[in-house]
């Protein structure tokens, strides 16, 4: 299987890669109006009580329930279904068919990393033309925040992913460590763990670009900026000098584990105690009760480790909804992506594990309260929700943040595979962002 | 040569016993030591049944691409190479030229240019999208013109001429037989990469039920990746077990008409 997953990253990358290269000729043409047209969702009202067919493009698993429960409700309306790939493969098949001007579906799932990409690229309708707007008081700041671009509200947000600790409590216990409450501690618990069993590791960390941007974010550092054409690149700001300078002594000492994410070697050393933690986002529990069994009882989650005792995370993942501009049946689209998002498909989405954006069900206490048996009966949405409140502002993506996930492997990706500091990798990141942004039409600086 | 054995045996071996293991057993157990059960024929049977038996339909979508997309191909670049090799025309050393230069561009580098030239013509999403392409081997089609240049005297050609048969009798009755080990080449290298390909349905298809094995396992794959994942490694693995199997067994069917050089040294020049 690792062939073909090594060739399947180069096909992607390469996709990604020629992809990104074809729509910057119409970036920021429109789509883009600043301050957002606000209408009404009387267009929406009209166009679900007519009906029709709409496709939709998504590998989110509750999807399925989510189609039928709408089905039900709006008999008059059909939904396709298609799951067009994961990940970059779904961006890929997006990106080719709005640049061909057709194929594409009416709604779409896209994280908000790759949001601000389809949106400048005027791939993507602008909500606001539908009233949609009145919603911004149903969310969290930060998913909100990430569903606008230039002033336009280009989806509504599905999933979020504050970030919390996940930790293997048996682990820690046997060792008699505690839960690290600060990076510092983060770092010593490491050394401590890894010299009493050589053959267990804090974290597994190969370099993953999600993984740098949201601990970047964390650590307070914001170095993309984007506005309209022109962008500014500051992989060396205070912030991200502030994680590298913990991750760095990780790294170095060959304390996280060189496993890849999301690996079956990686599934398996969350099952056996290898891995001890894992900072990541708050949809993290259900991916360990749907393919850890191993970890059951032994797992617990913490808030994440902070720089200076005071509360702060980011997130990490997370997607909205959008409808595509494409679409011929855009207000009956937006209706369906409103139900989804706003309406009775939050439900299906919940039971199935997935981790909310609204604030009436992160406020809930049915959601805040549930004991999870997978984890000891502790209560995590506590922990999780707690961190949805603390996530830190003014975070934004690059316009071609897709392309520059897919290189940083080969930049940033280095240091990890040299056990070397991971400043030059950075360095090396933002200047291929940079001649890689001017060729594409943006004026791009550093900072 | 150990080395080398290690280094293709090692991955089958793993594959091969990966297959009898649960997801369970896969994610718990040592890469090459069996699982506490013998799980193959479960495998086997949830590969087939999971997400509605899309499986088969995958299975079937790959040999329709092969039969028509490989049997098209090695069709026009056996016509194709014989006529190159045995006629005297205009253009033909532009053709060539031409030739040369398309066996040196990657498949891959043409698949978005191709992708827009097919969406222009409607035909993306559909199965013609994924045959098209793949009728057109231009490395075929060379083969068989240096082939058809070797194995087909000219003599014997000209001996048919003068017996009174028909270009196209010609071809069919004399050529082709001699041809065959030239043929044989061509299908079997039209037959693996029309099976392996994997970019241009990849980019050509949104649809699941048109996908190919190569694409439809590589989305079961994926299912392992971030929010949500629902790893089904043991039926990725077991499915590509079942991959392999027809082209081993092509390999094996075709190899015994692979004796090359039927009626060489058969004429005295």
């Amino acid at each position: 299987m690792s062939p073909t997953r090594r060739t399947r990253q180069v096909a992607t990358a390469l996709a990604v890669a020629l992809l990104t290269a074809l729509p910057a000729c119409s970036a920021g043409s429109d789509g883009t109006s600043p301050g957002g047209a606000t209408g009404t969702q009387e267009a929406v009202d009209a166009a679900l009580r007519e009906g029709g067919e709409i496709t939709y493009w998504t590998w989110t698993p509750s999807a399925k329930a989510q189609v039928e429960a709408f089905e039900r409700e709006f008999p008059n309306v059909r939904v396709n279904l298609v799951n067009a790939g994961t990940g970059n493969d779904h961006y890929a098949k997006l990106q080719n068919a709005v640049k061909a001007g057709s194929g594409a579906p009416d709604v779409a799932q896209v994280e908000y990393q790759a949001l601000p990409q389809f949106a400048l690229t005027g791939a993507l309708v602008d909500l606001g033309r539908y009233g949609f707007r009145a919603f911004e008081d149903d969310y969290t700041p930060s998913t909100w925040h990430s569903v606008q671009v230039g002033g336009g509200l280009f989806g509504l947000p599905q999933d979020s992913g504050p970030m919390a600790l996940f930790y293997n409590k048996e682990v820690f216990d046997r060792y008699g460590i505690a839960v690290p409450r600060t990076w510092a501690e983060y770092v010593d618990a490491a050394r401590r763990l890894h010299a009493a069993d050589p053959t267990r590791y804090i974290t597994a960390d190969t370099g993953d670009a999600g993984f740098t941007t949201s601990m970047i974010w964390q650590a307070g550092g914001r170095p993309f900026t984007t506005d309209g054409k022109s962008v500014k690149i500051d992989l060396r700001d205070e912030g991200t000098r502030r994680w590298t300078s913990t991750w760095n002594q990780l790294v170095e000492e060959e304390l996280v584990a060189p496993i890849t994410g999301w690996t079956d070697a990686w599934y398996r050393a969350l099952g056996n105690g290898t891995i001890a933690t894992l900072p990541t986002g708050a949809w993290m529990p259900g991916v360990l009760k749907a393919s850890v069994p191993d970890g059951a009882g032994k797992w617990a989650v913490a808030p994440l480790p902070t720089y200076d005792g005071t509360p702060v995370t980011a997130e990490n993942g997370g997607s909205a909804q959008a409808v595509l501009e494409q679409s011929g049946k855009q207000a009956l689209a937006a209706a369906f992506v409103r139900w989804l998002d706003n309406g009775n498909g939050v439900k299906p989405f919940l039971d199935s594990g997935g981790f909310p954006a609204t604030t009436a069900d992160l406020g809930s206490s049915a959601f805040r309260d549930l004991a999870e048996p997978y984890f000891g009966g502790q209560r995590v949405n506590q922990v999780l929700t707690a961190a949805a409140d603390q996530v830190a502002e003014g975070w934004s993506y690059l316009p071609y943040q897709l392309y520059a996930n897919s290189i940083h492997a080969d930049t940033v990706g280095k240091s990890y595979a040299g056990g070397a500091a991971l400043d030059p990798g950075l360095v090396a990141w933002q200047q291929a962002l940079v001649d890689y942004g001017n060729q594409q039409g943006f004026t791009v600086t550093t900072g | 040569m150990a080395v080398y054995l290690v280094y293709a045996l090692v991955p089958l071996a793993w594959l091969l016993i990966s297959a009898t293991k649960t997801q369970r057993a896969l994610l718990g157990t040592p890469g090459l030591a069996f699982g506490d059960t013998f799980a193959l024929f479960d495998n086997i049977a949830a590969t087939f049944t999971h997400d509605g038996g899309i499986f088969l339909r995958w299975l079937g979508n790959t040999l329709l691409y092969v039969v028509v997309g490989a049997g098209g191909a090695t069709a026009l670049a056996t016509a194709a190479g014989y006529g190159l090799a045995k006629y005297r025309f205009r253009g033909r050393r532009a053709v060539f030229a031409v030739l040369l230069g398309a066996v040196a561009v990657p498949g891959t580098a043409l698949a978005v240019p191709t992708f827009l030239l097919f969406s222009e013509l409607e035909l993306t999403n559909t199965p013609w999208a994924v045959i098209i392409p793949s009728l057109v081997s231009p490395f075929g089609l060379y083969l068989i013109w240096t082939y058809a240049a070797e194995a087909v005297p000219d003599e014997l050609v000209e001996a048919a001429r003068i017996d009174g048969a028909g270009e196209v009798r010609i071809f069919f009755t004399v050529t082709l037989r001699l041809l065959v080990p030239g043929i044989v080449t061509v299908a079997l290298f039209a037959v693996v990469s029309t099976w392996n390909n994997y970019f241009l349905p990849l980019i050509m298809l949104s649809e699941p039920d048109w996908y190919p094995l190569t694409v439809g396992l590589n989305q079961w794959s994926a299912r392992a990746f971030g929010v949500g994942a629902q790893p089904i490694y043991h039926l990725v693995i077991t499915g590509s077990v079942l991959t392999v199997v027809p082209l081993v067994a092509a390999f094996l069917l075709l190899q015994r008409f692979w004796q090359s050089g039927l009626a060489a040294g058969s004429v005295k020049r």
